[in-house]
């Protein structure tokens, strides 16, 4: 099928993450928020791997591929 | 404990983006779809890692995530029987075995294999069965998401619409079909593979952190372990008589009716997952589909199963308090992964758990709805309503198909909202036609003898003794009724799960051996030729054309094979 589903994955999973670790950085000084998780900043920490996971998969994908050989 | 959501702005931003995504891969997709092939069977042009996520993410649905959670927090650690016995082999044995027929025959459904490799009226009796347990399928996973969802996000909805009362339940309802046809319409199976592979991913991501900080709130492996009893963390060495374990059932009943009838009947016949393997891009990708989905699918139990042992450890240490269903007073184990959200999730993380199990719920609806649009367009429009059209006709059948089949779905949802008891009937009649099936297929491939009419009628066969074997026996403490026992009660099962093992037993049995005395009683019709590629012993050894050893599929079957094994043997 002619879209790589890497595109779409890695393109949601980088802006949920983008947007988790944010929300991570801002809560990080409110401790009351990650009471019920024990204290685990747990939206850093998911958003920090959504990231890592969604750049993989946008750096894995054809977008990147089909540019490195127009480029050759 | 309460269980509704105080969703934050985060929350409905992260539901509002895969809501984004998913329509976006749908319209995405719609430019390619040309001709019918490309909208039923994804062009056979998909990666096996792709349709291998897809293939266990297919039955990766909510009623799934849901179901074997609460089995979880009943059974303990037997429910992984489920995956580790009940799954890999049958995943094994059609990627080795099987793929080369369906895939090799270009039959575009596991029905059209039927016909080729049987005749018509066996494949007419598998498409029409298939083609309506599909649909009431979706309309199930409809009607759970609709429940589901106005327990834990209420929204106050009371409009008047045409003078009809339009509630929070029908809102719901209404969205997620409406969403799922506009994907499925543009984007046809690739679009429902595709939403599939990312709903693996949501579901994997959002549930890891919820097991990891419930693992780490009782203690880690070992304090989960003190707090159950101990038949409930172990998988076999309870399974020696049907006292010794909470699911009331012993070592043979798992073996062969789990293990060998059932799981080998939905894995290696059911069309919507052969589907997934089917639309791979070549016969190494279409063999590879449910290996590579095999080893996720060992390890989804520790994302399913243990947040359901959790959930009952801490009500053992008090430390947490599960609702009563409604009006009765048994403990409604349904709801224990939105508590455990609600439990451990901050905003933010919650909103990302939700959308995973909304997510599944959507991919459980579209799932059925694109096996049900090839198997009536391909098996039972083409077949029997309007053949020798051209294919851009069949193409546009195809879309309206969709609307069909998700027009029904919601009428379905309605019907099991109204008369539950009706839903019950229908999934014991679906469970009494899948019983014997894997035994016709198993014949069919393995013995070119094998006659038409003797699949035909030791199917018909089969799913008349799955009925009387039902109707003659009981689970202990059930009353007689859809239970069973209707006809004479002569036997009583220690668990209905028991029940349903032997009832798969007995059907398989009496299927096989039907098939075979009605062959010898009938002539084989179709000549060698004809079944040149459907049967084992008339069709070439696959030769894989992986480049490295470590990409062949039969190297992957024995890996998967090892940590299965090596899995049962950690669990014992």
């Amino acid at each position: 099928m002619g879209l790589d589903i890497k595109i779409p994955i890695g393109l949601m999973f980088s802006l949920l993450g983008i947007i988790l670790t944010i929300v991570g950085i801002v809560t990080n000084n409110n401790p009351e928020m990650y009471q019920q998780s024990l204290g685990h900043n747990i939206n850093l920490w998911s958003g920090i791997f959504m990231i890592i996971f969604g750049l993989f998969m946008l750096l894995t994908s054809n977008l990147i591929k089909k540019k490195k050989i127009t480029l050759e | 404990m309460e269980t509704t959501f105080n969703l934050g702005t985060i929350d409905w931003l992260i539901i509002f983006i895969y809501f984004v995504f998913v329509l976006g891969i749908g319209w995405a997709l719609k430019k390619y779809m040309k001709d019918a092939s490309a909208f039923l069977e994804a062009g056979r042009s998909l990666p096996a890692w792709v349709t291998g996520l897809a293939f266990i993410s297919a039955n990766l649905g909510a009623l799934e995530v849901i179901g074997m959670a609460a089995s979880g927090a009943k059974y303990g650690m037997m429910t992984v029987h489920f995956y580790w016995i009940g799954a890999i082999p049958a995943m094994i044995f059609l990627a080795i075995f099987m793929m080369p027929f369906y895939y090799g025959s270009k039959a575009r459904s596991v029905p059209e294999y039927l016909k080729l490799r049987f005749d018509e009226k066996t494949r007419g009796f598998n498409a029409f069965a298939f083609a309506i347990m599909t649909v009431f399928s979706s309309g199930i996973s409809m009607y759970a998401l609709a429940v589901l969802a106005q327990v834990i996000i209420p929204l106050e909805i009371n409009w008047h619409i045409l003078g009809m009362q339009i509630g929070e339940f029908d809102f719901y309802l209404f969205v997620s079909a409406l969403i799922v046809l506009v994907y499925m319409v543009l984007g046809g199976l690739t679009s429902a593979i595709y939403n599939e592979v990312l709903q693996f991913f949501l579901i994997v991501i959002g549930f890891a952190p919820l097991v990891i900080i419930g693992l780490i709130d009782i203690g880690g492996w070992q304090g989960l372990k003190e707090k159950l009893p101990e038949n409930m963390i172990h998988t076999w060495s309870v399974a020696g008589s049907p006292d010794a374990n909470p699911m009331g059932v012993e070592w043979f009943g798992i073996l062969v009716g789990l293990g060998f009838v059932l799981s080998f009947g939905y894995w290696c016949t059911n069309f919507l997952v052969v589907q997934r393997a089917m639309a791979a891009g070549s016969m190494s990708a279409a063999r590879k589909t449910p290996l590579i989905g095999a080893i996720p699918k060992m390890f989804i139990p520790f994302l399913v199963i243990i947040p359901g042992m959790i959930a009952v450890a801490l009500t053992n240490i008090d430390a947490l308090e599960l609702p009563l269903k409604e009006g009765t007073m048994q403990t409604d184990f349904d709801k224990v992964i939105p508590i455990l959200l609600v439990k451990y999730m901050p905003v933010g993380a919650l909103g990302l758990g939700l959308t995973a199990l909304m997510a599944s719920f959507m991919s459980g609806m579209a799932g059925n709805v694109s096996a049900f649009n090839t198997v009536f367009t391909y098996d039972i429009y083409q077949s029997y309503i309007v053949p020798n059209k051209p294919d851009n006709h069949y193409l546009k059948v195809g879309r309206w198909t969709t609307v069909f089949g998700v027009l029904v779905s919601i009428l379905t949802a309605y019907v099991a909202r109204s008369f539950n008891n009706v839903m019950d009937f229908l999934q014991l009649i679906f469970a009494f036609i899948n019983a014997p099936l894997f035994a016709a297929f198993l014949l069919g491939m393995f013995w070119k003898r094998t006659t038409g009419h003797a699949a035909f009628w030791g199917l018909i066969g089969g799913t008349v003794a799955a009925a009387i074997h039902h109707g003659l026996t009981l689970p202990a403490s059930a009353a007689v009724g859809i239970k069973g026992g209707y006809i004479s009660l002569i036997h009583t099962y220690p668990s209905e799960m028991a029940q349903n093992f032997w009832t798969a037993i007995y059907a398989f049995a009496t299927c096989l051996i039907l098939t075979i005395v009605i062959t010898f009683l009938t002539k084989k019709l179709k000549t060698d030729d004809q079944l040149r590629g459907l049967v084992y012993s008339l069709t070439p050894k696959v030769v894989d054309d992986s480049r490295y050893w470590y990409q062949k599929p039969g190297f992957l079957a024995i890996v998967v094979g090892v940590v299965a094994l090596a899995l049962s043997i950690i669990f014992w």
